[in-house]
């Protein structure tokens, strides 16, 4: 039984070590000169111009759905007029990032780990090895640096689209003017609210970035393996992010709303 | 004045005759390039390589030929440093790779050319975006015009201008290879190193291919290391035959020597 224990614990540590090489390695070659600004922008569009309608959608439906949830509960209470309110609260600091996040694991995170998963067992991640160039600098820092910068971008578009849903909800029922709905919104949230989610969607972005190129250069040859290179980088980076939202929601809580 | 004419004259003398040996030196037919001494190498319990002893002359053709799994493709990537020995030398153009650091071990790999047995296309890349890659990344090449003008010379030479800009799966098995070849050439490398470059292509496309091979050994005058099954790419390619056999060599020679050898393992390949 021990000896099963062991080498499980052996592989982990292992794992673990290879994922801070691999970290090093990205900012070594972050800072290294020959940066690949059109691979990188090339990459911002393929992560987040492609990724915006399925989050700008899924944000309008949870804001719609939030809205219609929340009615009946706060119409019990007497405070409908908070509706707006809690919508945006709601929406900023907690569903409006993970929701925005958990859409980018799923169809970034995979689609890198595949990508890279099928290049490495194609040969062309050694082709470019082989040939002197650095494929780390070309596919590792451009991936993981576009999904830094775009999953905050699409956070800040779904957090406007779910409003918008919120908005679309509450007037099926009632007649409210979109000016009115949106200046209630921006004035119950503010600076505290929106800094600590627009922080931790960064590191939304760059686990997501980080654990599919990880995943995907790492992975073995042989079909299955880029299958499952794209599964273990969706898994991963989703526990990833919940684990980071743990820890900012803790952390902000102890700034901010003591 | 004199003197210092003298003197003058004197370091003249003495820096051509240097320039001369010099220029011998790298032109020289016999100067060994690759050189592997004692090479082991294992995976896990599996001894793949156990004592690989080869010299490999410039502008020399080699071929190695063994069963699926002795080593051959692992011998390859010792020479190119993706894999580390685990025991003997392996040394390319004086240097011992493994000992190498990373920007020496880049700067070697520049003047080694490897051509992977599918061609290892980048797919998400155009053939001429393919072509462009090691000028702009490797040899760090700006103007657009001498770019322009080494992409059109290879394809040409590789018979594939018409392709310049299709996209690798717009391609068939055996013009895979002649652009996987091109984008080796392009960097002009000293040493071309090909796995299985005829594999998967029917006879008439392997003996194209093979024909290429020595085409642009010629014209590139490279020195090479070809790992095949194809007896026909070992005997059209090969100046010297090796045959591998349980991690190590059992057999060198010229393709005709090896052909009328009394070993039963070696006549078996031909």
């Amino acid at each position: 039984m021990e000896e099963q224990v062991i080498p499980g614990w052996k592989k982990w540590f292992e794992g673990s070590g290879d994922q801070i090489i691999f970290l090093k390695g990205f900012f070594r070659n972050m800072f290294r000169g020959g940066f690949e600004w059109s691979e990188f922008v090339r990459q911002c569009y393929e992560i987040g111009y492609k990724s915006f309608m399925l989050v700008g959608i899924t944000s309008f439906i949870m804001g719609l759905v939030l809205a219609l949830q929340l009615r009946p509960t706060l119409v019990n209470f007497g405070a409908l007029s908070m509706l707006p309110k809690s919508l945006a609260v709601s929406i900023v600091r907690e569903i409006g990032p993970i929701i925005t996040a958990m859409i980018c694991a799923g169809k970034i995170g995979s689609g890198i780990g595949a990508e890279l998963g099928s290049m490495k067992v194609t040969e062309q991640i050694d082709a470019m090895e082989v040939s002197g160039a650095n494929p780390v600098q070309y596919l590792i820092v451009t991936r993981i640096l576009a999904t830094t910068f775009m999953v905050p971008v699409l956070t800040l578009l779904g957090d406007v689209l779910g409003l918008l849903g919120g908005f679309i909800a509450i007037n099926i029922t009632s007649s409210v003017s979109v000016m009115l709905y949106f200046n209630k919104c921006l004035a119950s949230i503010d600076f505290t609210d929106f800094l600590p989610a627009f922080i931790k969607t960064i590191f939304f972005g760059f686990i997501i970035g980080f654990v599919g190129c990880y995943k995907g250069y790492n992975s073995n040859r042989g079909t299955a393996s880029v299958g499952l290179a794209a599964n273990s980088a969706v898994v991963t980076a989703s526990l990833w992010i919940f684990v980071i939202d743990a820890i900012v929601v803790q952390v902000s809580s102890l700034l901010f709303y003591r | 004045m004199l003197l210092w004419y003298r003197l003058a004259v004197y370091f003249f003398i003495v820096n051509m005759e240097e320039t001369e040996k010099n220029s011998e030196k790298k032109s020289k037919p016999s100067e060994t390039v690759i050189h592997i001494k004692g090479l082991k190498k294992s995976f896990g319990s599996n001894d793949v390589l156990k004592n690989i002893n080869l010299d490999v002359k410039r502008g020399e053709n080699v071929v190695i030929l063994g069963k699926s799994g002795t080593g051959k493709s692992v011998t390859i990537q010792c020479i190119v440093g993706t894999l580390a020995p685990d025991a003997g030398e392996v040394t390319v153009f004086g240097e011992e790779v493994a000992s190498l650091k990373e920007r020496q071990l880049k700067e070697l790999r520049m003047k080694i050319g490897f051509l992977f047995q599918g061609g290892a296309l980048y797919d998400s890349m155009t053939v001429r975006e393919n072509l462009e890659f090691p000028l702009t990344r490797v040899l760090k090449l700006k103007d657009q015009g001498e770019i322009d003008r080494r992409v059109e010379e290879v394809l040409d030479n590789v018979g594939l201008s018409d392709a310049i800009d299709k996209m690798p799966s717009d391609l068939s098995g055996g013009m895979r290879k002649r652009v996987g070849l091109a984008r080796t050439l392009i960097v002009k490398p000293e040493i071309m190193l090909y796995d299985e470059p005829t594999t998967g292509l029917d006879p008439i496309t392997s003996r194209e291919i093979s024909e290429l091979i020595l085409q642009m050994q010629k014209k590139y005058k490279t020195t090479s290391i070809i790992i095949t099954h194809d007896m026909e790419c070992a005997g059209i390619t090969a100046d010297r035959v090796v045959i591998m056999r349980d991690g190590e060599y059992t057999a060198e020679g010229s393709f005709e020597e090896l052909k009328k050898s009394k070993d039963e393992f070696v006549r078996s390949f031909f």
